[in-house]
């Protein structure tokens, strides 16, 4: 018999303490913006038009990463920026997830015709091109938080309904699920207090992912337009305003993207992470 | 009904297919060690997971009849049918692997069934776990209990499954090759543990196993079964004087008995297992499958 303890508590990885650091820190900024912000992100002052960052010669004090071509503070709109990435993130990621592993639970672990249905049903859901219908969707709903929320989950649902099925189903053929029926549960209780523990581990990973792709998509939304009203600071509507003057400006087009990217690999790096700290199942 | 478990005519075909047991009859008898043996594919699994109520989905019972205690299995609701399994039998399973919930701790694992159904207290349960890891020969079950099933070795979670199984007194155990899936350096002390439970707990025990061997040294009674059908039950005395059936014949004459190491091995000759074929076919004729 090995040592219990040594094998668990296996140490915190450096990706989980830079990738929740990372997200932390945004979680902060967005709740934060009003009184974190130097400057309102909406204010524009044609006169500091393109100013650079605060290392660079001719910067304007108070504007830390420098102003786009109508004045607007970088930094402000990047922390405002952090409330809709994360909003969306939230919300369409839990929507997604809920609506996709419960689908994919009840697939796995029922089998029979449960599962012939929802199987079916997403195929010929994922047989659509998915973005298509995204952008179909939003031309009719409008542009708008709640139209780029469903288009996501529209989109993704399916991801999540795969992968939990499988492992639902190869987890419910042990006989550990066997022994919880033959002493008396139910197969409903059996599916939530045996199955649904040793899937959690894969459902936060994808979660966590899906909330990096969350951003993503809300980004390019924004960067073609199709977010909310430009008037509220997007990462993706900085980087397209920036990629117009990135040869006057290249900071109103890199820090957002910077931030952009970090996120987006700060979420798939946590979801890594968590589910090889905690599967018990992986070992 | 002379069993304590008595399963009569028990058929089960795949879902809009053939038949994977063919009116299988069988009596263990109370606190008895009954016998099933057959080669790999006979179906014993299947009749154990058809006693336990635990059949894949892709099978279904067709015909038959399941008395456990007294009751027929078959004509309770699904509720009271759980009820009463969980009430009076408990399975060892054949792969300590995957029988144990890798995520869970041990110790609610064991205690599970006697909080759930007994209503006992979360102490009286535990105190009775720790005495169960005791008589299973598990040194320091405090820590056992609180460990996750992947910290500990094969034998170690048989034994586990072992104690778990015993730990509400059922009446009845099943135990499916309890010790197929083990180093064979620790298949024995398993064997001679499960039958050390068995004797002291007065339980009544369906072993389940492909080696005749094994059967020889811990069953009263045993059933043959070929193809879903059993060809012979019988009292382990006379089965080995004197089995009846060609493929017991077969089968024992190709079975190492630990009484007579010298004995030469014989592996069971074509002719019997086309005359034991045509027989279950002919069976099937007859119950108009
Ligand atoms: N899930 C399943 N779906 C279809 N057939 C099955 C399933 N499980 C077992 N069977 C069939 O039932 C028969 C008996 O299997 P089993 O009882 O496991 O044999 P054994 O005697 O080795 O325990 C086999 O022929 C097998 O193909
Ligand atoms: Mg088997």
């Amino acid at each position: 018999m090995r040592d219990a303890r040594g094998d668990v508590r296996r140490p915190i990885g450096l990706r989980l303490w830079l990738s929740g650091g990372w997200l932390a820190l945004l979680t902060v900024a967005a709740l934060c913006a009003p009184w974190l912000a130097p400057k309102d992100p909406l204010m524009q002052d044609l006169f500091l038009g393109r100013m650079p960052p605060f290392w660079m010669e001719g910067a304007e004090p108070g504007y830390l990463l420098g102003t786009d071509s109508l004045g607007r503070d970088v930094l402000s709109r990047i922390l405002y920026g952090a409330r809709l990435a994360l909003i969306v993130a939230l919300v369409a990621g839990t929507l997604t997830c809920v609506i996709g592993a419960t689908l994919g639970l009840m697939a796995g672990y029922y089998r029979g015709w449960t599962d012939r249905v929802i199987s079916r049903f997403v195929d010929i859901w994922m047989a659509f091109p998915p973005v298509l219908f995204a952008i179909l969707l939003i031309a009719v709903l409008g542009p708008g938080l709640v139209s780029i929320i469903i288009a996501i989950v529209i989109i993704d649902w399916t991801r999540f309904a795969r992968v939990i099925r499988a492992e639902a189903m190869s987890q419910g053929a042990m006989d550990y699920v066997a022994s919880a029926q033959v002493a008396g549960r139910t197969r409903f209780g059996t599916m939530l207090t045996e199955i649904l523990p040793n899937v959690l581990p894969t459902i936060i990973a994808l979660l966590t992912l899906e909330m990096g792709i969350a951003v993503i998509v809300e980004a390019i939304l924004s960067f073609v337009n199709l977010s909310i009203s430009t008037d509220s600071p997007t990462w993706g509507g900085m980087i397209a305003e920036g990629r117009t003057s990135v040869h006057q400006a290249w900071w109103v087009l890199v820090f957002p993207l910077i931030t952009l990217f970090l996120t987006v690999l700060s979420f798939s790096q946590l979801g890594e992470g968590l589910k090889d700290r905690f599967d018990p199942v992986l070992r | 009904m002379s069993g304590f478990l008595s399963i009569r005519n028990l058929t089960v075909h795949l879902r809009g297919g053939g038949p994977i047991l063919r009116a299988v009859t069988m009596d263990v008898a109370p606190g008895q060690v009954h016998g099933l043996v057959g080669e790999s594919g006979a179906g014993k699994s299947m009749i154990g997971k058809a006693v336990l109520g635990t059949l894949p989905r892709a099978l279904e019972i067709t015909g038959g009849e399941i008395w456990l205690d007294g009751v027929d299995l078959l004509a309770l609701a699904p509720a009271a049918r759980r009820k009463q399994i969980g009430a009076t039998a408990a399975l060892i399973p054949q792969d300590p692997l995957t029988a144990l919930n890798p995520g869970k701790r041990i110790g609610p694992q064991i205690t599970r069934r006697l909080v759930d159904i007994l209503g006992w207290r979360k102490s009286d349960a535990e105190a009775r776990a720790r005495d169960l890891l005791d008589e299973v020969h598990i040194p320091d079950p405090v820590r056992v209990m609180r460990s996750y099933p992947h910290e500990l070795s094969g034998g170690m979670r048989q034994r586990i499954l072992i104690a778990s199984a015993f730990a509400a007194e059922p009446r009845l155990i099943i135990a499916d090759e309890p010790t197929t899936a083990l180093d064979v350096t620790v298949q024995k002390q398993i064997l001679r543990l499960i039958s050390d439970m068995q004797t002291r707990h007065g339980t009544a025990l369906l072993f389940v196993t492909h080696d005749l061997g094994v059967v020889s040294k811990v069953c009263d009674t045993l059933s043959v079964l070929y193809a879903g059908k059993v060809v012979e039950n019988a009292r382990m005395r006379r089965f080995f004087m004197r089995p009846i059936h060609p493929y017991s014949a077969a089968l024992l004459a190709a079975t190492p008995i630990y009484t007579d190491p010298d004995r030469g091995l014989t592996p069971v000759p074509q002719t019997v297992i086309d005359a034991v074929e045509r027989e279950v076919e002919h069976h099937d004729v007859r119950a108009g499958a």
